[in-house]
């Protein structure tokens, strides 16, 4: 705010000078800058909410609702979740293994076909570039794939069944061969071949080098991607030592559900019941599963937006 | 034929290269591709597994997708699915450029930065954490809507259970995602517009509000058609996780909430119909193809670069 008050202070004059005519008025930039940080707030503000009702006490949360400022704060969620931290570390680890493995998996193979057929010596580029290309166009379906995943490769209940259907993605392919095209010169890889050098080593030593920033922003969509993922383990994961957590978020919420609804069942659920802090237990998850996201987004969305941007132009 | 060989010799290192890549695409995408015959068989499960369950399953035709079209299902779906989609195309278009041309007119460049990473967090997230996000507000006994409601005096509202609100919470809920995201690129065109023209503009006497009209605008207006254009040609593929997680599968709220996407996969998971659930996918398979195709005609008519081939 202090930028906007400092040409009030000014002589009018002067004002007119200092003003950038490409920008509002001053008067018109406090009215946007309020309104664009009102905007900006309602993003975060969820997540904020949902971190004031994980520190409240179940009580105040069962008396009262979810308050902005809850009437009693407690660390009683997260105090329940670090004693059934088996479950949770089980499937943090199995995130952070999907999210590494996939993602090393996944851009190396998306690096080598994108390279070769952004090169024009490879005689059948424009073959592969079709065959990766069509599967953008056409979908297979969710049956089909859900048919194969189970009954012909055996995946199910498997890690490989998170990891392998995020691997490859046609449209990350084209955006690397574009980075390929674009940022390194032909002429280069000619004096390495003339020097002697073999193909693969011009690929790992000269290319890669050279398309890291397109690679580290395909390796983040891919980071993201795996990270966030829930709709493979929904398809495909039962046993609960393989559920990555947002599908463990996905499913407590669906057990507790149970629970509540069938509370007339009898004294050992409805004990459970009271002594699960419910709602703030779900809170405190939702926030462990988004603080990695909410402090390390901030870093690393350049490459995002040079993703977007790259994606947006052909070759 | 022996050069042939030669020609797959002398390109070893290049084949090798997508030689994963094409393996997956082949077991991952073709494969099931091929599986979609089952739309027009009526699937039993084979104890010799997969192909052989294609096999020996009988021929019925089109009957799956006469069976699939007789049901009020489908039209219900197909017009959530495009309704929806249209709106989100729509209103995101309208919300992501006012957004990009009021950020690039901001004086305090740090402060548009800030902004700018607040309204991406969404973008970031997971449907699955967006509807515990959601259901903080939505919450019967406990939410901020009803506790909002309750304290002025009127009464909660039953929000999983009243089809009637869920075109606008899920419309929100898409913009709030996606229209951080969508800005950056009208963001930076902005950035790429000549200054003389603007300077043109103001010596002509124009008003701010004229200046974004006659030169902003009509600036942006090439990316903003071909945008909406590839937008369309997706409209028949919705996104799964606003549908799914959000309204929490509330059975009240189908009527509002199934899209194609949905309607498949409740078709596999409780429905076991494989055969019609597999139509299903198809025909929004089909139709997405012969949208993009179309689309994509068009947008090289327009400009050649933003045409995907």
């Amino acid at each position: 705010m202090k930028a906007e008050e400092k040409p009030a202070n000014l002589s009018k004059k002067r004002r007119k000078k200092v003003r950038n005519p490409h920008h509002f008025s001053p008067k018109t930039n406090i009215i946007m800058t309020v309104l664009l940080g009102l905007s900006a707030f309602l993003c975060i503000f969820p997540f904020l909410y949902v971190i004031i009702i994980s520190v409240s006490s179940e009580e105040s949360l069962i008396r009262y609702g979810y308050k902005l400022i809850p009437e009693e704060w407690s660390l009683d969620a997260y105090s329940y979740l670090w004693n059934m931290r088996g479950q949770l570390f089980q499937s943090f680890g199995i995130s952070l293994l999907v999210t590494i493995l996939g993602t090393v998996i996944s851009v190396l193979m998306i690096t080598m076909y994108a390279y070769a057929i952004s090169r024009p010596q490879f005689r059948y580029r424009g073959f592969f570039t079709f065959f990766a290309f069509f599967t953008m166009l056409f979908n297979a379906g969710l049956v089909p794939l859900y048919i194969v995943m189970n009954q012909f490769l055996d995946l199910r209940n498997t890690i490989w069944a998170l990891i392998l259907p995020l691997a490859m993605n046609a449209f990350y392919i084209i955006i690397m061969r574009t980075f390929f095209v674009r940022s390194i010169p032909e002429a280069i890889l000619e004096s390495a071949r003339i020097d002697g050098a073999s193909e693969w080593r011009i690929f790992f030593k000269i290319s890669v080098p050279l398309a890291v920033p397109g690679i580290a922003t395909i390796a983040l969509f891919s980071t993201l991607g795996y990270w966030n993922d829930w709709f493979h383990a929904l398809l495909f994961i039962d046993d609960p030592n393989l559920v990555p957590l947002q599908a463990l978020l996905m499913r407590i919420e669906n057990n507790l559900e149970f629970i509540r609804q069938n509370t007339e069942l009898g004294g050992a659920v409805q004990e459970i019941y009271a002594t699960v802090p419910q709602d703030a237990a779900k809170m405190a998850m939702v926030v462990i599963a988004t603080l990695p996201i909410a402090l390390t987004y901030p870093f690393f969305q350049k490459y995002f937006i040079s993703g977007l941007t790259i994606g947006g132009v052909k070759e | 034929m022996k050069k042939f060989f030669r020609n797959l010799w002398e390109n070893r290192t290049w084949l090798l290269m997508v030689l994963p890549g094409t393996l997956w695409f082949i077991l991952l995408a073709y494969i099931p591709m091929a599986g979609n015959v089952i739309a027009f068989k009526e699937y039993t499960i084979h104890p010799e597994g997969f192909i052989a369950s294609i096999i020996h399953s009988d021929w019925v035709g089109f009957d799956n997708f006469k069976f699939l079209f007789s049901t009020s299902d489908a039209w219900v779906i197909t017009r959530n699915t495009i309704l929806y989609n249209l709106v989100f195309i729509l209103l995101g278009l309208a919300l992501a450029v006012a957004l990009a041309i009021l950020l690039s007119q901001l004086a305090n460049k740090r402060l548009a930065k800030v902004y700018q990473t607040g309204m991406l967090f969404p973008h970031f997230l997971s449907w699955v954490v967006v509807s515990y996000f959601v259901f903080s507000f939505l919450s019967m006994d406990k939410g901020l809507f009803n506790n909002i409601l309750e304290s002025l005096g009127m009464s909660g509202i039953s929000w999983y259970h009243e089809p009637e609100y869920w075109p606008y919470i899920l419309t929100s809920m898409n913009v709030w995602k996606t229209v951080g995201f969508s800005s950056i690129i009208y963001l930076a065109a902005i950035a790429g517009i000549n200054r003389d023209y603007y300077e043109a503009a103001m010596i002509d006497g124009a008003s701010k509000w004229q200046q974004i009209k006659h030169v902003t605008l009509p600036a942006l207006m090439p990316l903003m058609v071909i945008l909406t254009i590839l937008d369309i040609g997706k409209i028949f593929r919705a996104d799964f996780g606003l549908f799914y997680q959000v309204p929490r599968d509330s059975g009240t709220l189908y009527s509002v909430t199934n899209v194609i996407d949905t309607y498949v996969y409740r078709g596999l998971m409780q429905m076991g119909d494989i055969s019609m659930t597999t139509a299903a996918g198809l025909y929004q398979s089909m139709v997405g193809l012969i949208l993009v195709l179309l689309t994509n005609y068009i947008v090289k008519r327009i400009d050649k670069d933003y045409a995907l081939f």
